[in-house]
């Protein structure tokens, strides 16, 4: 008789961090950030905070929390596995694809919404550099150029969005000009500013 | 994996033995049901005894009974049905149907309403169940149709379709009900509940996938609805399905047999398990109604603040244990449970709800088994989460 059995929802990697979390956050820890970030919003179901502890321009130490799916829960643990020891810099600029790769993937539809550690890293390390009155070095060092005509960027839109100052396509547009050249951005703008509603939106 | 506790039976059952026997016995009456030498005509007197089976089981006569591939099909053609009549002109073209309705309505509803038909959404109270004043509302002499499920799949909150029934007629529009998760769990009778159609599945109450039942009351609307063939009527054309047929007849008679029984039995299990939880897991928020008569017995729905749902159902089945959750994350789309959602709970409570339905191969064992682990994962889950209690 032929048997059928199905291969567990996400990867062995994927399945392993969910099951054994790497440097989770835990009650009453003696763990005293030296930054702290936090991104995500329950719209999506995501939210995540993590605190660095830096030396020496390293992350020495990492810990993290979230509300999340599966997805979520083992990219910020294998987030965290990535970013300790790494200097300020390197660390800054994790990606999400260097995050599901080693994972060994995930579902398409995961990668948006669940890898979002990356960018709390990256608010925490902003965070750490304001507190300590340091100059920031990086910020707009990650950013993409999405309006060609008009010069906007994915991190302007972030910006513009996680300070709650631009909502929609519009305050978007009235703020930066973009889209009102060519026009041809128009769907990757799009698709920039859903996504950054979709993680910091209210 | 040393034990699986099947707590899914909203989402499917497994089909019963003896389901499956009779269907297994039966296996010689393959002939083509239409056709008008022996063996053909056996395998419809297999039709014509299942029919009445199912007919029995909703208080029908077994000429309003069609088989379909489910109710979705069954669903999907109701609404139909009045999208065609608005085509032809008919000055009844509004059709109204409740925001807690399976997405084999909701979906098609959106989509008619896409196309530009005219299609109103009727609100639900608390604990997910229609408000008769509200339907009352929206009604008017150019509705056309209403639709009110029996029970929902998610809550497993039971909806008062006799007193939408009454308005819906006394405002000249017809009634159906998608009965897919009330049958074989509390009484159903399309005359008690002054239905004009119903939708069911099979799958649902033991029977095999694939078959299903539109029943339509004698001398509502109803034309052709899938072409090229005389069978069911001539209204819903197809080689019949023998095996699955046959299969939702003896499907049909145990639900009929067992139904006080099971229903008592599945009530138990879910009243357990909610007692438990909420003795073990502090925090924690019962969706629905717990109200014997305003629920479906095997269902219970419970959210779980600062815990998103495909976690805990994820955590759920490495420990064997299989249930549904109404967060986002679990279906691929944005939006948690809509159903959850319509009935005013909080976004968050929607992500961290979980759906436990019981059947008949559940026992109190299971129940005694999600209690010893639940909560350990519940308790993980909460303590790495962002958000506090």
């Amino acid at each position: 008789m032929q048997s059928f059995m199905s291969q567990w929802v996400y990867t062995d990697t994927v399945k392993d961090h969910f099951m054994n979390p790497r440097n989770l956050w835990k009650e009453g820890e003696d763990f005293t950030p030296d930054g702290v970030g936090e991104v995500g919003s329950l719209a999506c179901g995501d939210q995540m905070r993590v605190g660095i502890k830096v030396e020496d321009g390293r992350i020495k130490d990492l810990r993290w929390l979230t509300y999340g799916c599966a997805s979520a829960i083992a990219s910020t643990s294998m987030m965290s596995e990535i970013a300790i020891g790494m200097t300020l810099e390197d660390a800054y600029h994790i990606t999400p694809s260097m995050i599901t790769e080693k994972l060994g993937g995930l579902p398409e539809h995961k990668f948006h919404c669940s890898v979002l550690g990356d960018k709390a890293l990256r608010a925490a390390i902003d965070d750490y550099l304001e507190k300590h009155g340091m100059d920031n070095p990086y910020k707009g060092t990650t950013a993409r150029i999405i309006c060609e005509c008009k010069g906007v960027t994915d991190q302007m839109i972030e910006e513009l969005v996680k300070t709650d100052k631009v909502h929609n396509f519009q305050e978007l547009q009235d703020a930066t000009g973009c889209c009102t050249a060519c026009g041809k951005c128009k769907d990757r703008i799009l698709d920039e500013l859903n996504e950054c509603l979709h993680i910091y939106g209210k | 994996m040393d034990r699986y506790v099947y707590l899914d039976n909203n989402g499917t059952t497994r089909t019963a033995d003896e389901v499956l026997d009779f269907m297994n016995e039966n296996s010689g009456l393959y002939g083509n049901a239409s056709s008008m030498h022996t063996i053909g005509r056996n395998a419809a007197a297999g039709i014509d005894w299942a029919r009445k089976e199912v007919a029995a089981l909703i208080d029908a006569e077994p000429e309003e009974i069609f088989f379909t591939s489910g109710a979705t099909e069954s669903n999907n053609t109701v609404l139909n049905i009045f999208r065609d009549r608005a085509d032809a002109g008919e000055k009844r073209n509004r059709i109204i149907i409740s925001a807690v309705e399976h997405p084999a309505s909701i979906e098609t509803a959106k989509y008619l309403k896409k196309k530009g038909y005219h299609v109103d959404l009727c609100p639900v109270d608390r604990i997910g169940r229609v408000i008769p004043e509200e339907l009352e509302k929206l009604m008017g002499d150019d509705v056309s149709l209403v639709s009110v499920m029996t029970g929902n799949n998610e809550t497993g909150t039971i909806q008062p379709v006799a007193e939408c029934a009454e308005i819906a007629h006394r405002y000249g529009a017809y009634m159906h009900t998608d009965a897919t998760q009330a049958i074989g769990k509390i009484p159903v009778s399309v005359n008690l509940l002054g239905a004009d159609y119903l939708s069911l599945s099979g799958h649902k109450f033991y029977g095999p996938k694939g078959i299903g039942v539109l029943y339509a009351r004698k001398g509502v609307p109803l034309s052709p609805f899938v072409h090229g063939g005389h069978q069911e009527h001539g209204m819903r054309a197809g080689t019949y399905n023998n095996q699955g047929i046959y299969g939702i007849g003896k499907a049909a008679e145990l639900a009929a047999l067992n139904l006080v029984e099971e229903h008592d039995r599945l009530w138990a299990m879910r009243e357990a398990l909610r007692k438990g939880i909420m003795e073990r897991i502090p925090d924690v928020i019962i969706n629905g109604s717990n109200d014997e008569s305003l629920c479906l017995p095997g269902t219970l729905n419970v959210s779980f603040p600062c815990a998103e749902g495909e976690s805990i159902l994820l955590y759920l089945d490495l420990e064997g244990i299989e249930v549904s959750t109404g967060s986002a994350c679990a279906t691929g789309s944005l939006e948690p449970s809509y159903v959850l959602l319509a009935s005013g709970l909080d976004v968050e409570l929607a992500h961290g709800s979980i759906r436990f339905s019981f059947g008949r191969y559940n026992t109190m064992d299971d129940v005694s088994y999600v209690l010893e682990k639940l909560p350990p994962i519940i308790e993980k889950v909460r303590k790495m989460s962002t958000r506090r209690v």
